[in-house]
């Protein structure tokens, strides 16, 4: 069926359903890349800010205050400001600062503060009392991070992981405005510029889809990691 | 086994001192049951809680096996919590691990072989009557197999004592009566010494050989638990016993109850302990002296394994047989008091 509508769509212009199906992969990856590099800088940013507060198991206040206060400032900033902000870094890191790679830098970068507060949110949700048997046990701190905080959140951080990739296809077709590639770039360049009515619906089409198909996959996960538990 | 001195511990809010400890001394022997009863807010979830350092007092000493728990580093702290067992009244297991994982867990953060783990686990499982639940999640269990996870799991590291925090407050009369056999059971078999703090004076009354009443922050009267039971020396002592018997209620009939005789009468309380209550003395006196024995209000209880009651009499007749009878009482050994 959509073999037949899109041939269609496309019959006199193979072109444009090579060129979506090209920015289609390169969000993708954009998107996949940038949520698995945020939560590997995020999710012990996210369990920094949780132990090292009030009352917590490694609490420092200065530092936690710090912590916040920085992470507030990056999460304030507007994606659109952010991605020329860090132009320079970009460069540096990749040596250029357009194209699907180059993009991968603003959008870690910008979702990493984002992915701490959600990671933060599902660890508050953890019963003070599961952390106060381990410490009875005579946990350490690691043990009690690695055994009874992130297992016990689990659930949760599941939910967050498909709630951040999310966000990230919306900021990557903003980078996609400045050269960063993917369902963005077309858009913005065929749909925009040169009013290819047809490009930006079916990129608005892709990007729905898209959405949906994350959304259910983290609801499924997360559905199997609790339903495990009853 | 436990020695507690001059312990305080003060909450400082912005506003405002909180002092939910103070000066407390508290002595528990080896092998036995010491329980802490107070209300809400008089501080023995602190003082619990300052025995393995969940708590930080404020200062004062602690001794737990010759060790003085305030004055230990961190490491040789996580060490000497592993040797304190803990269970609580929200019973805390992971929801994340089943029954035997969650057994597993102070095994793994003692560095347990897991050969050696696992059989451990098993036999705990076994010794609290739930090895048949080993693959089941927490969220499937009863509030009573869930405090027998826990206390295995307070169990699995072999400690020398286990702290309790209203372990059987969240539970139904019948599944706290089964917890508190297995607790004694426990105590008896591994001579494990239990600290448990309760507001329930049943609890006490079951399983505990000592007893202190904790107040506003302090400890208002300690001993064994039958002295206090037939004769609590502070109103704070005397109102946990008298929550679990209705004899108030009864006595605040009396006025009335009086009030319809017209010959001489007196009403008094009997107290009765061990095997005083098996002889008949309150019929030899009726015999004695001719006089009636009306009989309001009458219990007999049990603390651990000694039989203890109580018997509230109206005696009517002549104004000296009355008092001559009350002196037959005392003589024969019965607490009395006339109301």
């Amino acid at each position: 069926m959509l073999g037949i509508v899109s041939a269609g769509i496309f019959a006199n212009n193979s072109w444009m359903l090579d060129a979506i199906i090209l920015a289609t992969w390169e969000t993708f990856y954009m998107v996949a890349i940038s949520t698995a590099l945020s939560y590997l800088f995020g999710l012990p940013l996210g369990v920094i800010l949780v132990t090292t507060g009030d009352g917590h198991i490694l609490e420092s206040k200065g530092f936690n205050r710090i912590l916040g206060t920085i992470v507030n400032a990056v999460r304030s900033i507007p994606f659109i400001i952010f991605l020329i902000l860090v132009i320079p870094l970009t460069r540096l890191i990749v040596g250029t600062y357009i194209g699907t790679i180059a993009s991968i830098v603003p959008l870690t970068l910008a979702a990493i503060p984002f992915v701490a507060r959600l990671v933060e949110t599902s660890l508050r949700e953890i019963e003070w009392g599961l952390i106060e048997a381990a410490l009875s046990m005579g946990a350490n701190a690691w043990q009690i991070i690695s055994k009874v905080l992130i297992p016990e959140a689990l659930p949760s951080i599941i939910l967050g992981i498909a709630i951040t990739a999310i966000n990230l296809v919306g900021y990557s077709a903003m980078a996609g405005i400045v050269g960063g590639g993917g369902l963005g770039t077309l858009a913005y360049y065929y749909g925009y510029q040169r009013y290819e009515d047809v490009i930006m619906w079916v990129t608005v089409i892709v990007l729905i889809l898209f959405v949906q198909l994350v959304q259910m996959l983290g609801d499924k996960l997360q559905s199997i990691t609790i339903s495990k538990r009853r | 086994m436990i020695q507690i001195k001059n312990l305080t511990k003060i909450y400082y809010t912005p506003h405002q001192e909180i002092k939910a400890l103070d000066n407390v001394d508290l002595s528990v022997n080896r092998g036995e049951i010491f329980g802490i009863i107070g209300l809400s807010g008089a501080g023995k979830s602190t003082l619990i809680r300052c025995i393995n350092m969940l708590e930080k007092p404020t200062h004062g000493t602690i001794i737990v096996d010759g060790q003085d728990i305030p004055s230990l580093s961190k490491k040789d702290l996580h060490q000497a919590r592993q040797k304190i067992g803990m269970i609580f009244q929200q019973f805390n297991l992971l929801s994340s691990r089943t029954v035997f994982d969650n057994v597993m867990f102070p095994l793994e953060i003692a560095h347990v072989p897991v050969k050696e783990a696992r059989q451990r686990v098993s036999e705990l499982l076994d010794l609290v009557g739930i090895a048949d639940k080993a693959r089941v999640y927490p969220d499937q269990l009863s509030g009573g197999q869930k405090q027998r996870v826990g206390i295995a799991r307070a169990l699995a590291n072999n400690p020398k004592i286990l702290l309790s925090d209203e372990a059987t407050s969240a539970l139904d009369p019948q599944t706290t009566r089964s917890i508190l056999k297995l607790l004694k059971d426990i105590n008896t078999q591994l001579n494990l010494t239990i600290l448990l703090i309760t507001h329930d004076m049943n609890v006490i009354k079951q399983i505990c050989d000592r007893v202190a009443v904790i107040d506003d922050s302090r400890i208002a009267e300690v001993g064994d638990v039958l002295s206090i039971f037939s004769n609590p020396g502070t109103d704070i002592s005397r109102s946990f016993i008298n929550a679990i018997s209705q004899k108030d209620e009864i006595e605040g009939y009396t006025d009335k109850i009086l009030k319809k005789h017209d010959s001489y009468s007196c009403m008094i309380r009997v107290s009765f302990i061990g095997s005083s209550a098996g002889d008949p003395i309150i019929s030899s006196m009726i015999k004695k002296y001719g006089i009636d024995a009306n009989i309001l209000y009458g219990n007999i209880d049990q603390v651990k394994e000694t039989p203890f009651g109580h018997l509230t009499l109206q005696l009517i007749g002549k104004q000296e047989a009355v008092e001559e009878s009350i002196r037959y009482l005392y003589a024969n050994g019965l607490e009395i008091e006339v109301i």
